[in-house]
């Protein structure tokens, strides 16, 4: 856009001078003494004049020449080096940069890696401390459950002893106590009876 | 310079034979001298610049380096890609104008660029050379040219003059600005200088008044310099305007 209008500047500056210099020469041509007094430029009877184009022209082609031939591929050999250098310089460091990313990218893998192997090793450990606790405790309460059913089993064989004799001691004291508040001697047949009766009575 | 009451402020663009007989001979005046200096100064600049060819340049190769750039994108940004080929004349040409117009700046110099011989034979070399391509680009198309494309037919017999003139007052007005303000700024120069020398034969209050013009020849400097510069990047650049033209399809 800039550039356009610059453009536009320079073509509408170029036809502004356009058309004062195509008068310049016609009047410098109608006054031929007025030109050569005046203007040393427009004297193009001075043979110098000329020869200053003629010269122009041979050293500009010569600078040409050198310029296109040597100068300038000069520095566009050294730029598109340094072009050359830059883009070598920065492919090594993104290959660096992707061997460190690779590297970076290893590393937390390994590390992820090492995370879950050890809290693999924590579960196993807790797994296996379980089930070992789990089985210390199912053997203790068969252990217990076995020493209560002895222990139920001795009961029950004290209980049925102690029951077994209840009568007899029943008996005897019944007896005993006939013998003693009466002082007659029941006989044992009928104590025993009794006994048996009233124990019957009691569920005993 | 000042003659008696006068000035002559044109005596400086006289062109004399350097070299004693030999330069009277050759017809080698100041002017292709400054040329040969010019040029010289161009080469050494970039030669001397580019000679560490470091990867990392310093002071001197980063000019030069910058100067390539600033042509290269000049050219190849105006004409396309077809300016890499017209970047080496667009260079010289620019470089030989540039330095030939800071040269005159110098005192007991030339501004060969203020010759409009000089001018007129760079420009019209810049007119052949947009000719020449355009004949070789678009061939009998170049002519089609000079009838603006959706403009009524009726209007050819106005058009097309117009149009043969405005091409062909290109090489005038390329010149002539060049040698129009190369001019003006040397004859304000020897104007000025003038008038200090004038005002200082006046006595003491001359002599203080005299300091003024001095003032405005160092501000006329830096206004050269701009100008100097200016006018070979105009230069350049309607070259390569030219150029695109001419390579345009």
């Amino acid at each position: 856009m800039a550039r356009a209008v610059m453009y536009n500047n320079i073509r509408r500056a170029k036809s502004f001078v356009a058309s004062s210099a195509l008068a310049l020469p016609l009047m410098a041509m109608a006054a031929p003494g007025a030109r050569a007094e005046g203007m040393p430029q427009l004297d193009f009877g001075n043979p110098y004049v000329i020869g200053q184009v003629i010269w122009g022209a041979g050293i500009f082609l010569v600078l040409y020449l050198l310029l296109s031939r040597s100068a300038l591929p000069r520095v566009e050999k050294v730029l598109s080096l340094r072009r050359q250098t830059i883009e070598t310089d920065l492919g090594i460091a993104h290959k660096a940069k992707t061997r460190a990313d690779e590297a970076v990218d290893d590393l937390h893998a390994a590390r992820r890696k090492a995370l879950a192997d050890a809290q693999a090793n924590v579960d196993k450990v807790v797994e296996e401390a379980r089930l070992a606790a789990a089985r210390q405790t199912e053997e203790m309460n068969a252990r217990l459950a076995a020493e209560i059913s002895d222990a139920e089993t001795r009961i029950a064989q004290a209980r049925t002893q102690a029951l077994a004799s209840v009568r007899e001691i029943s008996t005897n004291t019944a007896e005993t106590l006939i013998n003693q508040l009466s002082g007659i001697a029941a006989p044992a047949d009928y104590v025993t009876a009794k006994v048996g009766s009233a124990a019957a009575a009691r569920g005993l | 310079m000042a003659a008696g009451s006068s000035i002559d402020a044109l005596g400086q663009f006289e062109l004399h034979p350097v070299l004693g007989a030999l330069g009277e001979s050759l017809r080698f005046s100041q002017s292709p001298m400054m040329m040969i200096v010019a040029a010289l100064l161009v080469l050494a600049f970039l030669y001397v610049g580019m000679r560490p060819a470091a990867v990392v340049p310093g002071r001197l190769q980063a000019a030069a380096e910058m100067c390539y750039d600033f042509i290269y994108n000049m050219a190849v940004d105006t004409i396309g890609v077809e300016g890499k080929a017209f970047f080496p004349f667009v260079f010289t040409l620019f470089f030989f104008i540039l330095a030939g117009n800071y040269l005159g700046l110098l005192p007991f110099s030339f501004a060969f660029t203020s010759h409009i011989a000089v001018t007129l034979a760079l420009a019209l070399m810049v007119f052949c050379l947009s000719i020449i391509v355009s004949l070789k680009v678009q061939g009998a198309k170049f002519f089609a040219h000079f009838m603006p494309a959706g403009a009524p037919k009726a209007l050819a017999p106005l058009l097309i003059p117009i149009e043969i003139l405005s091409f062909l007052s290109r090489p005038v007005s390329l010149s002539i600005r060049l040698f129009a303000n190369m001019v003006a700024g040397h004859v304000m120069f020897d104007m000025f200088a003038a008038f200090t020398i004038m005002l200082a034969g006046l006595g003491f209050f001359g002599e203080i008044i005299a300091v003024g013009p001095v003032v405005i020849n160092i501000a006329l400097m830096a206004l050269e310099l701009l100008v100097g510069a200016l006018q070979a990047y105009v230069f350049a650049i309607l070259t390569c305007i030219y150029l695109r033209e001419a390579v345009a399809h």
